[in-house]
This record gives C-alpha cells, structure tokens and sequence, in this order.
C-alpha cells in the first residue's frame, strides 16, 4: 500500500472567498484510517484553519457527514483506504448553504423537523407514578426509525430535496413515523395534517437513496411509503365514513 | 384532517395501477406486440378473440386494467415533467393533460367495451 494519499478539500471563507474551490493535501496512508483522521492531520500539521465538524469519532454523533468522491458518508466511518491510490475528493454536504469549508447550514433541516412533532404527544397525561408499559414487540415497530443520528446524509443524497427546497425531507418524516409508530404516542392526526400535503409525504418520489446512505440502516424511504399509506387510509376512512365515525 | 390534498386518492390509483400493471402488462405485451406479430404463436381469430372477451367479467377486467394502468403513468409522467424538465410552475396545465388524458383513455376504453357486439 502506498504510504500517502492525496485529499481534494473544499475551501471556502465567505469573507474573503467569492465561491468555494478544492484545495489539495497529502496525508500519510494507514490502513486504520478513516477520512475524518486525514481530515486532523491536515488541521494539525498543515493548515490549522480547515474548518468541519466532528465529535464522536464513532458513527454516533452524526456531526461528520460529508460527499466523500460524490457520496454522503460520515467521515469518521469511512476508510481511506478503500479509497487508495486516490484522491479522494471532500465536499460539504450537498443540498445546504456552505458555511465555511466543510460546515454546512442546517437551519432548514431543524425547522422541518420541529414541524413533524418528533416527541410523544398524548391527549391525556398519565399520573406521574404510572408507567407507560411497552412490550418488545411494540418497541420492534418504530426501533429501526429511531436510530437516526440526525447526520443529514439523507438531505444529501435526496434529489427531491435538491430540487425543491420546500420538500420536509426523508429524516423528518421517518421521525414523525418513529413516534407514530410508538404504542404511547397519540400525536398521529396532529401530524398527518402538517405532513399530509405536497411538500410532506406527497412530495417524495421514493427514489430511496435517503435508505442507500443511511449509516444506521433507518430505511427512510421505507418509512415515508408505510406513511403514505396510512395517510391514504386515513384519506379513504374520511371519505366513507359518516363524519364523526372515524 | 383539516387540510384536504387530493394527493392521497391519486396515490392510490397509482399504487393499484402500478400493481397491476406490474402483474399484468407484460403478459398482454408479450402475446399482441410480440408473439402474434413474430409468428411465434399463431393469433386467435377475430371471431375466437370477439367471443373471448364478450363476457361481462372479461370487460370488467379490461376496464380495470385500462382505468388504472392510464391513471398510474398519467401520476408517474406528471411527476417526470415536474422533476425531469423541471416545469413544476406549469402545475394546473399538467395536470389537466395528465389526468385529463388518463380520464379521455377511460372513457374511451369504457365506451369499446360497452360496444363490443
């Protein structure tokens, strides 16, 4: 294995640069390596103002979620050296304003997601002494949507997003999902009416690359299509249904 | 619900009609575009496919087939020209030429049927 390998960054400081532009970095090789440490050692050794966000350093966090050679992937669990002889080309999240080299406005995203009500809504509080019992089986039906990490590499590689900025977006909607699916929750209706329209549910094309790049298998598309067809349900109960029966 | 889309019902036409038309397309495909024409099977008589689809249940089922395979491509192309030529703007024109179109192929299926001696 070569010993180094060139990283293509993208540079962008809103205050002095007109647009952003790729600038070029050769990093040591390890076989052990993920693109977020070739990321470190360029802030640490060659240009300490390489700006882009991490924490964890564990697929956790969801604050590293970058296009690595055109594709969304959290750098903290991406190799480079499945990427050797390189380069390998790092870009900010696709979809979102740049703030500075590889950090990204998430504004959108956080916005969107207060819309879906991502928490359990009842009707009637249970006293504070009573549980909320949940069998596994019941937890087995939202689990999988409630891995989400909120890392946004859905939004990147989402083309309906990219076209219409309008669109909720694939986490947003498998959130709203999750606590639709939850035996406590009784948000449902609550959040049919702010997702049941053109730039909720309706909007996506199941297209699936939300599900392609999810790195905790949450299976977005998947949600969005039980979601619609709920939302049918719910559509064709309201039509035959005497008012009031529902 | 407080805010009525029509979007739900018109997904479900499309679902259906991508359902069965998924199942049932490419069997009529293969016997009238391909098979017959090539020679590779020998076509039934004028008189043999008249009788074959005279029964009432033999035109429901054409019906349906007809209704919902227009009303899923007219939901898929509407999206295609919203998306692929990027023409969202031109909304209410789409969508009277796409559902319009798959009502126009309705109806017309609809009324051959009616009319088969």
């Amino acid at each position: 294995m070569a010993s180094r390998i060139t990283i293509e960054v993208t540079r962008y400081n809103p205050a002095r640069d007109p647009e952003p532009r790729m600038t070029s970095y050769e990093v040591p090789l390890h076989r052990e390596w993920v693109v977020l440490d070739a990321l470190n050692c360029i802030k640490d050794h060659l240009d300490g103002s390489l700006t882009f966000r991490w924490s964890c350093r564990m697929g956790v966090c969801g604050s590293c979620g970058m296009m690595i050679n055109g594709v969304p992937k959290l750098a903290c669990a991406t190799f480079l050296s499945d990427y050797a002889p390189g380069p390998v080309r790092v870009e900010p999240m696709r979809h979102f304003p740049i703030l500075r080299d590889l950090v990204v406005d998430t504004s959108d995203f956080l916005m969107k997601l207060a819309r879906s009500k991502p928490w359990i809504i009842r009707t009637v509080e249970k006293p504070a002494d009573e549980e909320h019992i949940q069998t596994p089986a019941q937890l087995e039906e939202y689990r999988q949507f409630s891995m989400c990490i909120n890392c946004l590499l859905c939004y990147a590689a989402c083309p309906i997003y990219g076209l219409d900025p309008q669109f909720t977006g694939p986490a947003a909607i498998a959130l709203a999902q999750r606590y639709n699916m939850d035996s406590r929750d009784e948000g449902a209706s609550e959040r049919l009416d702010s997702l049941s329209n053109r730039e909720g549910i309706w909007g996506c094309m199941f297209v699936g690359e939300c599900t392609q790049v999810c790195p905790k298998h949450v299976d977005p598309a998947g949600a969005i299509q039980q979601y619609k067809l709920t939302a049918a349900t719910e559509w064709l109960k309201a039509m035959v249904l005497p008012r009031g029966a529902k | 619900m407080s805010k009525r889309s029509n979007e739900p019902f018109l997904w479900l036409l499309f679902s259906a009609g991508g359902s069965v038309s998924a199942l049932l397309m490419p069997v009529h495909l293969f016997l009238f575009a391909i098979a017959f024409p090539l020679g590779w099977l020998d076509p039934p008589s004028d008189e043999t496919l008249l009788a074959l689809i005279r029964p009432p249940l033999v035109r429901v089922y054409l019906f349906v087939f007809c209704f919902l395979s227009l009303f899923h491509g007219a939901h898929r192309f509407r999206f295609t020209l919203y998306d692929g030529l990027q023409i969202k703007h031109l909304n209410e024109i789409i969508n009277v030429l796409c559902y319009g179109g798959a009502v126009l192929g309705t109806v017309t299926a609809a009324y051959l049927l009616w009319r088969i001696p």
